[in-house]
């Protein structure tokens, strides 16, 4: 069956069972399940010039991709491209929020993205003579057609929506309810629609085994990411992960608030066990104590190091294939030592990462991101931290102190996961081994009155 | 009647705490410090040169205003800033009054020169709205509503552009009503482009410099992605105040009737009759 779920691309976020030494060890594990739909976008931009690259990693029949992505320019055969989907990994990996621990260096979590579950068909489409004539009877213009690695890439322009639709439908794409405005919107914006197929020779000559991600470069005014066709899909909200490269500093949206995601809190110790749970929960929990209504900014770093580092930096020519266009060739990468860096070193490459991450539905997000960038070069990160108690037998004055000062640690550790994730604190105290505070004559209540007082889901 | 400056501290003031502590704009004390301390120099050594009495509401109001807008990591840009808004009063003048907006001024002269400064436009969000709405209209209220024709025009027209490009574009209602809900919208049209001493003197002049604002902002933003449009709007259309004077003329603004010191408040001086820069 041929379905087009429209542009917004969906992605299946997941984490890997990694243990890979970088700075310490990743103490995170968690499912290959975390988000169902998760997209994920690099934004290159310095001035007007700009190189989005979106992963793709579509796993069903090669046949049945789509993609049908709205671009602010006409775009030349030499301004796409197809990258390469490891190099997007290394990102994710590189900015993901990490867990911590202290007694032994720090621990990180990896995170690997997969995406993408775009569309459809067009497997028997028309051929390209009578497709052309169609489109001019419907007012919509082939402006141009390419072969970009296992792509088919169409670049198209309408006088109005109508035609457009009715094109893509008898094309074979199934458009979501609702469609027709959005992409008459954006033909009135003076946009053009970028929809590419996978052609399955070149696929077969070029023995990919997955869809490799697509890139383009343009020059525009336009620092925006439409999400809008994503948001007519019925499936509910949609997540979707930003990553800018940029210059002079991090880049925030201008239209919607732009939130840090709370870092730095000490959780139980077995929180190790469920790091993905938590990272999951806590956004969620996070993004419904604003609303829905924000963007929440997960790192922003200078690329050039990282402290505790969840992966090494990207390599010039791991930018370069990202689009990173002022990065020089031929200039020493960054060294692949495993340790962090104390900060940047000269010659450092000037390119600064943002990530940011957003749950965003019609309702909550009418517009399309628009984004700025800032000359704030402050670092940020998530970051979480497990402390692991001291367990030895000695017995002095401070040990007795120590050990009496641990339970109220213990309980005050539960709390912060508790208000952080929504959870309920009487189950983190079951896994975490947290006793109940012993309070004769009263019942326990899972989280203190004034917290459940305005705290209510 | 009192002077309104003083609310207008007032409020500025509890909204930079409502920024820093209610929405985690990134208000630095330390900034917010600088900020405040080179603007009443400044304004101490303006008036010194001009030989006229120091009153530190004005910079003050203009140091309220940067620290509500101007985000930067660096003190030094915030130093400029204060430098350069102060400043701008002393030095751009036309017909006896200054011509920018001081804040306004300094905010475009720093987006135009580096990239260490910018302006978080997204970062009121809409929870802000009802509380910018209320003590905004407070102060409308104060100000005896004798600029809140400029606030009232300029959001009018700005509405009204948004609804007319979401109909051509067939967008629904919930776009133009997020765009209107921005925060940073209210604190413009409510704590800058009211500034009574930058706007024209006489009623149909103001609708015609709000209209005009709220043109060209809208061209900025919609038409060229420029996030700040509505600042270089303002900026860009100061300039034409003297000559919207000159056209349909107007009383000249005093902050506080009874006991006005301003130099440029002097009427003799200021006359519309006599108009032109000094």
């Amino acid at each position: 069956m041929r379905r087009i779920l429209p542009v917004s691309l969906l992605l299946l976020l997941a984490f890997a069972e990694s243990a890979a030494a970088f700075c310490g060890f990743y103490v995170a594990k968690a499912d290959t399940k975390l988000w169902n739909q998760a997209s994920q976008v690099v934004l290159v931009r310095d001035g007007d010039r700009t190189v989005l690259t979106m992963a793709n990693d579509f796993k069903g029949d090669p046949k049945e991709f789509a993609v049908v992505i709205p671009v602010p320019t006409f775009l030349e055969r030499e301004q796409i491209h197809v990258g390469e989907k490891a190099v997007i990994d290394h990102l994710d990996a590189y900015t993901s929020p990490r867990l911590v621990e202290y007694f032994d260096g720090d621990p990180c979590r990896q995170m690997v993205m997969r995406m993408n579950k775009m569309a459809a068909p067009a497997a028997e489409g028309l051929a390209a003579g009578a497709r052309d004539d169609r489109a001019r009877a419907l007012g919509v213009t082939i402006e141009a057609s390419y072969t970009v690695g296992e792509y088919d890439i169409l670049i198209l322009s309408a006088e109005e929506s109508a035609g457009l639709e009715t094109w893509l439908l008898e094309s074979g794409y199934k458009l979501p309810k609702g469609a027709g405005p959005v992409l008459g919107s954006y033909l009135k914006q003076g946009m053009r629609f970028f929809v590419a197929k996978v052609n399955l020779e070149e696929q077969a000559k070029g023995g990919y085994q997955t869809l490799r991600p697509l890139q383009v470069a343009y020059e525009s005014k336009k620092f925006m990411l439409p999400i809008r066709l994503g948001t007519l899909n019925a499936e509910g909200a949609q997540e979707l992960f930003v990553y800018t490269l940029t210059r002079s500093g991090r880049v925030e949206t201008t239209n919607y608030r732009t939130v840090k995601l709370p870092t730095g809190m000490d959780l139980p110790v077995a929180t190790k066990e469920r790091f993905g749970e938590f990272y999951k929960a806590m956004f969620g929990e996070q993004t419904r104590r604003e609303n829905g209504e924000v963007v929440f900014m997960e790192y922003a770093w200078d690329m050039n190091w990282c402290d505790p580092c969840a992966a090494d930096p990207l390599s010039e020519e791991e930018l370069r294939k990202l689009g990173v266009f002022w990065v020089a060739d031929g200039e020493p990468g960054p060294s692949t030592g495993i340790m962090p860096r104390p900060g940047p070193k000269s010659g450092a490459r000037d390119v600064f990462v943002t990530r940011l991450h957003v749950r965003y539905d019609r309702d909550h997000f009418p517009e399309d991101l628009r984004f700025q960038e800032t000359g704030d070069r402050s670092n940020f990160q998530g970051r979480y931290v497990l402390r692991h108690a001291w367990n030895g037998t000695s017995t002095c004055s401070q040990a007795d102190a120590y050990r009496r000062t641990l339970p109220e640690r213990f309980d005050k550790e539960a709390q912060t996961l508790a208000s952080l994730t929504g959870w309920d604190i009487s189950d983190i105290r079951r896994w975490s081994g947290v006793p109940e505070p012993a309070e004769p004559g009263e019942p326990q209540t899972a989280v203190p009155w004034w917290k459940r007082l305005w705290n209510e889901k | 009647m009192a002077d309104p400056r003083l609310l207008q501290i007032l409020v500025l003031s509890s909204l930079a705490l409502y920024g820093a502590f209610g929405l985690e704009l990134e208000i630095r004390p330390f900034h917010a410090a600088v900020t405040v301390v080179v603007a009443l120099l400044t304004e101490a050594a303006g008036r010194r040169l001009r030989g006229e009495a120091f009153d530190p509401r004005s910079p003050l109001i203009t140091a309220l205003s940067l620290t509500l807008l101007l985000r930067t990591a660096s003190p030094g840009v915030a130093a400029l800033g204060a430098l350069f808004a102060v400043g701008s009063k002393f030095l751009i003048r036309a017909r006896g009054g200054h011509v920018f907006n001081p804040a306004n001024f300094a905010l475009v002269a720093l987006l135009l020169t580096t990239d260490r400064a910018w302006v978080s436009s997204g970062q009121w969000g809409h929870v802000a709205l009802l509380s910018l709405l209320l003590v905004g209209a407070g102060q409308l209220v104060i100000q005896r509503a004798q600029r809140g024709d400029v606030t009232w025009t300029f959001l009018a027209t700005w509405s009204a552009l948004l609804l007319a490009r979401a109909a051509w574009l067939g967008d629904p209602l919930a776009i133009p009503w997020h765009q209107l809900q921005n925060g940073a919208l209210l604190v413009f049209a409510f704590f800058m482009i009211s500034d009574p001493r930058t706007t024209p003197r006489s009623r149909a002049g103001r609708s015609v410099f709000a209209v005009a604002v709220a043109v060209a902002g809208f061209v900025l933003v919609y038409g060229h992605y420029e996030p700040n449009g509505l600042l270089f709007a303002l900026a860009g259309t100061a300039p034409l105040v003297p000559l919207l004077d000159r056209w349909l003329p107007g009383p000249v603004y005093l902050w506080n009737r009874t006991t006005e010191t301003h130099h440029a408040t002097h009427p003799a001086r200021f006359s519309p009759a006599a108009p032109g820069l000094r």
